[in-house]
């Protein structure tokens, strides 16, 4: 009885130990594995072969991109809702551009990172400088980029550049993993080339916000503004530099999904603003600023991919289930979320008058 | 020594008007009609005409705006009380309208989808749609008065699940409802030529005013709005108040969603009040209300929304596409976020008396 006691208090510590950040993505990581394992043990084999997963990390690259730039802004307590409608744009002129004024690649990429640094700069400015509530001001740009949109074109047309053809085909098998088909050949698995701008900007945001004076200067004005000020932070720079980020990653994320459906349309990436703020709070950022990671981001992308997988794979593929499904998953992880807040703040409280008492 | 203290006096009158809260909506839409004035005087045209069922009915630009912005002044009353309370916006109100819209066709048609006769008197399905609405609204509510969620993300539930629940209710099948008497509340009553959504519109305005204005409602909403914690040292219970204001919009929203189906006479759930939480929490910000919160004022909210239809009527007469039209309606509504916000109204004012002193040494010298 008592060993027990002792390792849960224990468990307990070292829970409590954690930051609110580390434990919020530690809790995505493992129902993100419990529910991959649930799906593999109760639900067809199709589960355990690895293009599985690589088919819904492809699908959903541009979004883990566009999550990662708004979980930067979430930790510093605002919000950017213009991603999905910057996606839209961006996939539009590229694909204007490539078709009808004969351009290249390289050219519709830097159309793509300027759109997003336009709109970085005017957002970032509005909502740094001017102080002007984030969600007002991204809420219009999210307005103005699906206007313009139909502006530059208002039917949805398919790319013929062949340049562009061939990079949506190109394929990167991945060593060692793949699954035998029927006939019992090895088919390796493969993965789509927006997946390593999904690496790289993952990687490199994690680095960033780990690591550099600026990536912590993020948490801390996410944290408490007034505290950030005092210490000397840039605190206006910080947040212009968040939202920047974010609408830069927001037109590089079209761009790979530009990549990855290869055409342009004016219905586009619509409710991806929605997908990246759920993906971004299932993987443990907080609205109110300070907490968050990009490592649980993605893995909040990659849940939400697996639970509609999952829905339609166990038999519920009308329209209307995939939102409800995100719908519940995003309530249950927000109450989750609220509750073990208000309870961390409870027991951190109480400590430290029974520290007190104890000496 | 007395000219200086009347022209004090008469720069005090007018800052004091300048800083009332429902001059922002009557400036836009003063420099909205002006525009109109000029592009096309033809746009303030209302003529008399009659429709299929032989009534007389009014028609023209105006009549078009108080007619479409009705709903959004409804919602507007809900969104405001919302506002202000938890100082967020309920951004789930289209995808709710969905909902109660698809209540009401669902218990008019029982489980014909072309019923010749009503399954069931309106009242009944609205009252129906408004337990429903009243539901959903309690639970964004307790979501973020319990739990303490952001009100936008807690909102966003209902946002991305509402148009699926809507589908769902009726087995994502298109009922249509042919009995006249169902178009009365989107349309025109027999004889009288002014279209009714105003009149629902009106008449929501008034009885909120009265509850204003007869119960401590607007005040236990601003001072929770303001201050919580005091508010709550103050013996008020803000968790229920902003409950109710969630339940109030649920109440706006089924309103809203019996004028929509009403117009049209069945329901297409994604296009339904598409974009309309935008628009009204546009009206909102335009009629001057904080949008994080505090005090709030019903009557400028009410104007922003027709002034909001005021300029979607406007780009309409210009051609511009009902894609396309959000693209400008940013525009305007950054022009006008930019001019609210504080430090460009201090260079503003600076400015101002700038120019004010200037003009009056000028003459002196």
């Amino acid at each position: 009885m008592a060993p027990q006691i002792q390792t849960r208090s224990r468990l307990r510590s070292r829970i409590s130990r954690l930051s609110d950040t580390n434990l919020l993505t530690s809790i995505t990581v493992a129902v993100f594995i419990v529910m991959y394992l649930c799906a593999i043990l109760f639900l067809q084999r199709g589960f355990l072969k690895p293009q599985t997963f690589f088919n819904m990390l492809n699908a959903n690259a541009a979004l883990v991109i566009m999550s990662c730039g708004l979980t930067l802004v979430m930790i510093t307590g605002g919000i950017d809702i213009s991603v999905g409608g910057v996606t839209a744009l961006v996939s539009m002129c590229s694909a204007v551009y490539l078709d009808y004024h004969g351009g290249n690649l390289f050219g519709a990429l830097l159309i793509s990172l300027g759109i997003g640094l336009a709109f970085g700069l005017v957002q970032g400015y509005l909502v740094a400088y001017l102080e002007i509530q984030p969600f007002i001001v991204t809420l219009a740009g999210m307005f103005f980029a699906r206007g313009m949109t139909t502006i530059v074109h208002s039917e949805p047309f398919n790319v013929a550049h062949q340049g562009l053809v061939a990079l949506k085909d190109t394929r990167i098998s991945i060593p060692f993993l793949g699954s035998f088909n029927k006939r019992g050949d090895f088919i390796p698995a493969y993965m789509e080339i927006g997946v390593l701008a999904v690496i790289a900007v993952t990687a490199g945001l994690f680095a960033v916000l780990k690591w550099t004076k600026t990536g912590r200067n993020f948490y801390a004005v996410g944290g408490s503004r007034q505290s950030a000020l005092m210490l000397g932070i840039n605190v206006k720079r910080t947040v212009f530099l968040s939202h920047l980020i974010c609408s830069l990653l927001a037109g590089l994320g079209g761009f790979v999904f530009f990549i990855h459906v290869g055409s342009g349309s004016p219905a586009h990436a619509s409710g991806y603003e929605m997908n990246a703020i759920a993906s971004s709070i299932i993987g443990g950022t907080m609205l109110t600023g300070g907490v968050g990671n990009v490592i649980g981001t993605f893995f909040g992308v990659m849940s939400l991919a697996l639970i509609q997988n999952i829905v339609s794979s166990v038999g519920f593929d009308q329209p209307w289930w995939t939102g409800i499904t995100i719908a519940v998953m995003l309530c249950l992880f927000l109450i989750v979320q609220s509750i073990i807040i208000v309870k961390r703040k409870q027991s951190n409280q109480s400590e430290p008058s029974a520290n007190a008492e104890k000496g | 020594m007395t000219e200086k203290t009347v022209l004090r006096k008469q720069e005090s009158w007018i800052s004091s008007i300048l800083r009332h809260q429902i001059i922002i909506p009557i400036a836009a839409l003063l420099l909205l009609s002006l525009f109109n004035l000029i592009a096309d005087p033809s746009f303030f045209c209302i003529t008399l005409g009659h429709n299929s069922a032989g009534n007389p009915v009014l028609s023209g630009n105006l009549i078009t705006i108080i007619d479409c912005g009705s709903e959004l002044a409804i919602l507007a009353i809900g969104m405001t009380l919302v506002t202000a309370a938890s100082g967020g916006q309920d951004i789930s109100v289209g995808a709710a309208i969905a909902i109660s819209g698809s209540v009401i066709i669902r218990v008019l048609c029982g489980t014909n989808t072309r019923p010749d006769t009503l399954q069931a008197p309106i009242i009944v399905a609205f009252l129906v749609a408004c337990l429903v609405a009243m539901a959903f609204g309690a639970f964004n509510g307790a979501l973020v008065a319990f739990f303490r969620i952001q009100p936008m993300v807690a909102t966003l539930i209902l946002f991305t699940a509402g148009r699926s629940i809507a589908a769902w209710i009726n087995n994502n099948e298109l009922p249509v409802i042919s009995d006249e008497s169902f178009t009365y509340f989107g349309g025109y009553l027999p004889g009288i030529p002014i279209p009714t959504p105003f009149f629902i519109a009106l008449l929501c305005y008034l009885i909120t005013w009265a509850v204003l204005k007869f119960t401590t409602l607007g005040l236990y909403v601003q001072s929770v709005g303001i201050n919580e914690k005091t508010a709550h040292l103050n013996g008020l219970n803000p968790v229920l108040i902003k409950l109710a204001t969630y339940i109030l919009l649920g109440l706006c929203v089924a309103v809203c969603g019996l004028i929509k189906v009403s117009r049209i006479s069945t329901i297409n759930y994604s296009v339904i009040a598409k974009d309309i939480e935008m628009d009204a929490i546009l009206a909102v910000a335009l009629g001057g209300n904080s949008l994080s919160g505090g005090k709030f004022n019903m009557s400028a909210s009410i104007l922003g929304a027709y002034v909001i239809q005021f300029l979607t009527t406007t780009l309409y007469k210009f051609n511009v596409q009902s894609d396309a039209l959000s693209a400008y309606k940013a525009v305007v509504v950054i022009v006008l976020v930019v001019l609210s916000a504080p430090s460009v109204r201090e260079k503003l004012s600076a400015l101002v008396r700038k120019l004010h002193t200037s003009g009056q040494t000028t003459p002196a010298a």
